[in-house]
């Protein structure tokens, strides 16, 4: 990495997130331009707390591997490196080693020689309760409770890695950086703040570059490359149809930010406030004027705990009666579902040990609380009874005890047996499995920025790959 | 006329698990500063139509990227039991018939 004299570096961005499906003549457009490396982010909690308190991946195996194999391939035949982050969504070690075995796979087929470093960022807990003794784990806003117990009944903690433990994979002469859960702007600002260039540039390049097409005008199937240099980020995509505009590029930083001028990383917050962003022609777009400020180094954690076992029952209501009236009759339903559920279950299901919701799609389902139209009563309500338990065999009897409540609870206007409810399914019951929620929202203050990571260099070839 | 007549794309999302932000976006600068000058789009506003606090209310507004944005506390974290929209994708709808006057 012979840098001084360098005048800009640039990289490519080939897709939101690895498995999202790389478009490969774009790819090889921005390959002919000589990059000086590929980087993508595999990971978000978009999809919300599964992935990480299950250790699976959101997308499937095969996608993840078309997608890494492009990269991986691209990568070699330019000589240049391949930076992963936040590996198979959740960025746990459990994600890391799964999208580690499909590189072994890729390595094997196409006979290539990666330099790897990969990196966990899984947290012991041990470690975490100390810094919490320490009062070295501090809330962000809004941020649930924390202790030693929450911290213990985690299924899994992550920590997100800033850019200092990839530089130091690269330093040591990584051709494949494999990181679990880490900023995806890091993943582009890492080799540009090590090669010397400004940090506001080098920071903002990474966070309009990281989602792949996103930041066009609209989106579609292409690959995104940037330029930093010592004033200036230039970014364009490759694909057809597609642009960056002035307007589309300055919005990007709107999406999922709650503040779209300050982006709080590791080591410091990037501030957008004075950025410019002007066209240089009708695809690609200059940004200028883009800061940074250090601030004292702190790591995000993100930890999911199990909240218990679900069963689902799917049906709809479609008595005018008993719309009219739904809240009252779903709250008669609800006390006969308990009443069953003590004399059947008795001491196995503690009343505060289960929870049943019903789901009234057509009144409220999707805005609860904020639903501005409560009182519209549609001509048919579709409803999910969600049962949760602390084990999936009382969910199931939980789902199992609330179908004949559902079917048959009488209402005054009907004299004899009704059936008030259509079971969409038989076995009307779906055993949904475990299901988890995000526990915390804090930051962790390391005594360093890597002793949070911890980095395993090897090398994958064809003929070592067992 | 109302919010939705004149904003070329109104859409809510998460921010991380915890944050719901709002972004009213604008074809135009005419459209942008007719809204944004009219002041019925405003913390408080957005406060009364989405029944959370004042101070909890973050307010945007990004002329270069022509759009006004919001920033609230999730009302129930992501994936929590009873959470009915993971992506938090479909809140956006209060704001649609703001008037503007």
């Amino acid at each position: 990495m012979a840098s001084e004299e360098l005048q800009q570096i640039r990289f490519v961005s080939p897709v939101g997130s690895v498995g999202g499906g790389i478009a490969g003549s774009a790819l090889d457009e921005a390959m002919a331009q000589a990059p000086d490396f590929i980087a993508c982010d595999a990971g978000t909690t978009d999809a919300g707390p599964f992935s990480l308190g299950m250790g699976t991946a959101a997308f499937p195996r095969e996608a993840v591997k078309r997608d890494l194999s492009l990269m991986l391939r691209a990568g070699r035949k330019a000589n240049i490196p391949v930076i992963i982050g936040s590996a198979g969504t959740a960025g746990g070690d459990v994600h890391v080693d799964w999208v580690l075995e499909i590189a072994r796979e890729i390595v094997a087929e196409h006979d290539l020689t990666l330099r790897t470093a990969v990196i966990y960022a899984e947290q012991d807990k041990t470690y975490l309760k100390r810094l919490l003794g320490e009062n070295r784990i501090l809330p962000l806003d809004p941020a649930p409770p924390i202790s030693d117990s929450i911290i213990d009944g985690s299924s899994r903690i992550v920590g997100m890695m800033g850019v200092e433990p990839l530089q130091q994979a690269l330093s040591d002469g990584a051709d494949f950086v494999l990181a679990g859960r880490c900023s995806d702007s890091a993943l582009f600002a890492a080799i540009p703040l090590m090669r010397g260039f400004p940090p506001g540039l080098a920071w903002h390049a990474g966070k309009v570059s990281e989602c792949g097409t996103l930041v066009c005008e609209t989106l579609g199937k292409g690959v995104i490359f940037t330029t930093v240099s010592q004033d200036e980020i230039t970014i364009r995509p490759y694909g057809a149809g597609l642009r960056c505009t002035p307007q589309s590029v300055a919005a990007h930083s709107l999406y999922e930010n709650a503040n779209p001028y300050l982006h709080r990383e590791c080591s410091g917050t990037f501030d957008l406030t004075d950025s410019t962003f002007e066209a240089i022609d009708d695809v690609t777009v200059r940004i200028r004027g883009s800061k940074f400020m250090s601030e004292p180094h702190t790591v995000k954690l993100e930890g999911a705990e199990l909240a218990g076992y679900q069963s689902i029952i799917v049906g709809g209501i479609r008595d005018p009666y008993i719309i009219r009236q739904l809240d009252v009759w779903l709250d008669s339903v609800r006390k006969y579902i308990d009443e069953s559920v003590a004399r059947v279950l008795g001491d196995k299901a503690d009343k505060n040990s289960y929870r049943i919701i019903f789901h009234k799609y057509g009144i409220n389902a999707v805005m609860g609380a904020l639903e501005p139209d409560p009182k519209h009563l549609p001509h048919e309500v579709g409803i999910v009874l969600e049962a949760t338990a602390p084990t999936q065999d009382m969910a199931h009897k939980l789902a199992q005890l609330s179908r004949q409540p559902l079917l048959h609870y009488p209402i005054k206007e009907w004299v004899g047996s009704i059936t008030a409810f259509a079971c969409l399914h038989n076995p009307a019951v779906i055993d949904r499995g475990p299901v988890y929620r995000f526990n915390l929202n804090h930051v962790a203050v390391p005594s360093t920025p890597v002793e949070m990571f911890r980095t395993h260099l090897m090398d994958l070839c064809a003929s070592r790959n067992s | 006329m109302i919010l939705a007549d004149i904003a070329s794309l109104i859409r809510s999302k998460n921010a991380g698990p915890f944050t719901l932000t709002f972004d009213v976006m604008f074809a135009d600068l005419a459209g942008y500063r007719r809204v944004k000058d009219s002041g019925a789009l405003n913390p408080a506003a957005f406060a009364k139509l989405y029944r959370c606090p004042v101070d909890k209310v973050r307010y945007f507004e990004c002329e270069n990227a022509l759009a006004l944005k919001f920033s609230i506390p999730r009302p129930l974290t992501q994936g929590e039991l009873g959470d009915g929209d993971t992506h938090g994708g479909q809140q956006f709808i209060p704001l649609l018939n703001v008037e503007i006057p």
